[in-house]
């Protein structure tokens, strides 16, 4: 079944198509993946569906459960299930792990944000009353992220870049915690141009110059995307009309 | 009302019982409660508008148990003025926490005027924690010199706990001499029509000096801040941090005018300064995760100032 139905979606920039006709289907419980080069546009699709400030001017459907979200702001996306995790995630100087965490899910023991911590792989009594800001490492504020995510239990979640910036190790944990979250019932999107991450969905769309230019087996879009996509000297250039290059 | 009564506004009871901890608490020009402990000389004498204060901590004393002064007044209305001297002999260490108690005020003002000199090696950490009416009725100007001499430490934090700003001004200055360390923060709120007047200044005159002048404010309605930091350099070596963020909401206003003067070749200082709105992106983190605005806002300030 359907959970996310984008229809048409155009969002221009500076004169410039960020988002070009897209659409898509995002199907309720799986792990989806939105491979492509940089400047495709997978971030922007992923503001853009979560209705971020500077992503909202766009045309075009996105319809999620039946209700479409154009008019929407932010927070009632994420109250009907809807959050993303940045590539980048926000610091917060003096705000806790703890009271971060506990905003996810509104009323939420020590005990209960201490387990979405051990599931992300960091100690609670270390990270607890640590502040969400720059002492932490990216790693640590991916993973914190992740856990508030894990507490939300959203219907639908954006995760942007998980790998970006992080060891193995942490790699691991996101892993397990993108299985945590499809075991819950959330349903996945990551956003990547890691073949690594790509492998770890059970479909996935091949983005081009702000559309999708195919969809399906993860391992097919892999190898076109290994054969075809790294090579290309393709730029995401305005107005490309279907042409698509050497892509 | 008892002046101890602003013992319970402060919740320090445990405190004021503990044969081990010194106190002082005194209400309006009242000294209401005191105990001091071995090492620490406490003189308070009562004027018309409030007391005089003269404070002595011995050589190498080391006060393990902070010291809690309380000083306020229950009445809607009255002036209470404290004058301090405070010496902090070679070596010694003191943790002072104030408490400044004015739940009810309406039209209240509290001065304080502090003359503090810490000894070599010494170290002094003052927590100034304010209870105000929800009123905003009162004007506190709290003022203080301190000198610190060679290898000495400073730590100040100012918060308000409770209630409205009202009118606050403070205006702190300390001199550093070699080694030695001074950290200065405040961190306060402001909505209705409240003023923040923050002055720290902080002078680096002796090598190897290092001081951080850190100021949070978020001010909403119409509240306004001015945070004037000051930080000279002036000895080899010396390093220092100024470091102010100011959140503004619906009609407030702010400023912040960080100076920094460096007249030593081999002395550095940095500033930073951020005035505006609450953060887009963090923001939308908190959104993205159900909060409306003013729960995300709400949230990102009371971090900021925590």
């Amino acid at each position: 079944m359907s959970m996310l139905e984008i229809k048409n979606l155009i969002l221009s920039a500076n004169g410039k198509r960020i988002l070009d006709g897209l659409s898509l289907d995002l199907h309720e419980g799986y792990v989806h993946a939105i491979v492509g080069p940089n400047g495709a546009g997978k971030s922007t699709l992923a503001s853009a569906v979560m209705g971020l400030s500077g992503y909202r001017d766009i045309t075009g459907e996105m319809i999620f459960e039946g209700q479409n979200l154009h008019d929407l702001s932010v927070d009632e996306r994420a109250r009907k299930g809807i959050t993303l995790a940045w590539q980048e995630p926000a610091r917060f100087e003096g705000l806790t792990v703890r009271k971060f965490i506990r905003a996810a899910a509104g009323d939420m023991t020590d005990q209960a944000v201490a387990d979405v911590l051990e599931k992300v792989g960091l100690s609670p009594l270390m990270h607890m009353p640590r502040a969400v800001d720059k002492t932490l490492s990216g790693g640590e504020r991916k993973k914190i992220e992740l856990a508030s995510i894990l507490a939300m239990k959203p219907r639908l979640v954006m995760l942007d870049e998980p790998d970006s910036g992080i060891d193995i190790e942490s790699l691991r944990r996101i892993k397990q915690a993108i299985t945590v979250l499809k075991a819950d019932g959330s349903t996945v999107l990551l956003i990547t141009h890691s073949l690594e991450v790509l492998g770890w969905a059970e479909h996935a769309f091949l983005m081009c110059c702000g559309r999708i230019l195919d969809k399906g087996d993860p391992e097919n879009i892999s190898r076109y995307f290994k054969d075809r996509c790294i090579p290309c000297d393709h730029k995401n250039l305005p107005q490309m009309n279907g042409d698509m290059g050497n892509g | 009302m008892d002046n101890l009564e602003l013992t319970k506004f402060a919740n320090i009871h445990a405190a004021i019982d503990d044969p081990d901890t010194a106190h002082l608490v005194i209400g309006l020009n009242k000294i209401v409660s005191s105990r001091t402990v071995d090492g620490l000389e406490v003189d308070a004498q009562e004027t018309p508008d409030g007391v005089k204060l003269k404070i002595i901590v011995a050589e190498g004393t080391v006060i393990a148990k902070p010291v809690h002064m309380c000083f306020g007044l229950l009445q809607e209305a009255g002036i209470q003025e404290i004058e301090m001297d405070m010496v902090i002999r070679a070596g010694a260490k003191i943790n002072v926490i104030a408490h400044c108690v004015f739940p009810n005020a309406v039209d209240v003002r509290h001065v304080m005027d502090a003359k503090i000199s810490v000894g070599p090696h010494a170290n002094y950490t003052y927590l100034e924690r304010h209870i105000h009416s929800d009123e905003g009725g009162i004007t506190v100007v709290p003022k203080a010199r301190i000198e610190l001499a060679e290898g000495a430490r400073f730590k100040t934090d100012f918060e308000l706990l409770q209630g409205r700003v009202g009118v606050i001004d403070i205006d702190y200055e300390t001199t550093c001499g070699p080694d030695s360390v001074m950290e200065m923060t405040s961190k306060i709120r402001g909505r209705g029509d409240d003023l923040i007047k923050i002055r720290e200044t902080g002078h680096l005159i002796g090598e190897r000096s290092r001081g951080v002048l850190t100021s949070r404010v978020a001010v909403k309605d119409n509240a306004r801040a001015e945070v004037y930091n000051k930080l000279t350099a002036t000895a080899a070596y010396a390093r220092g941090h100024v470091d102010c963020k100011e959140i503004i909401q619906g009609n407030a206003s702010a400023n912040a005018v960080p100076i920094v003067e460096v007249s030593h070749p081999k002395a550095h200082i940095t500033h930073e300064a951020a005035l505006g709105s609450v953060d887009t992106k963090q923001l939308e983190t908190l959104m993205s995760r159900g909060l409306n605005e003013d729960e995300a806002s709400d949230l990102i300030v009371s971090g900021l100032l925590s």
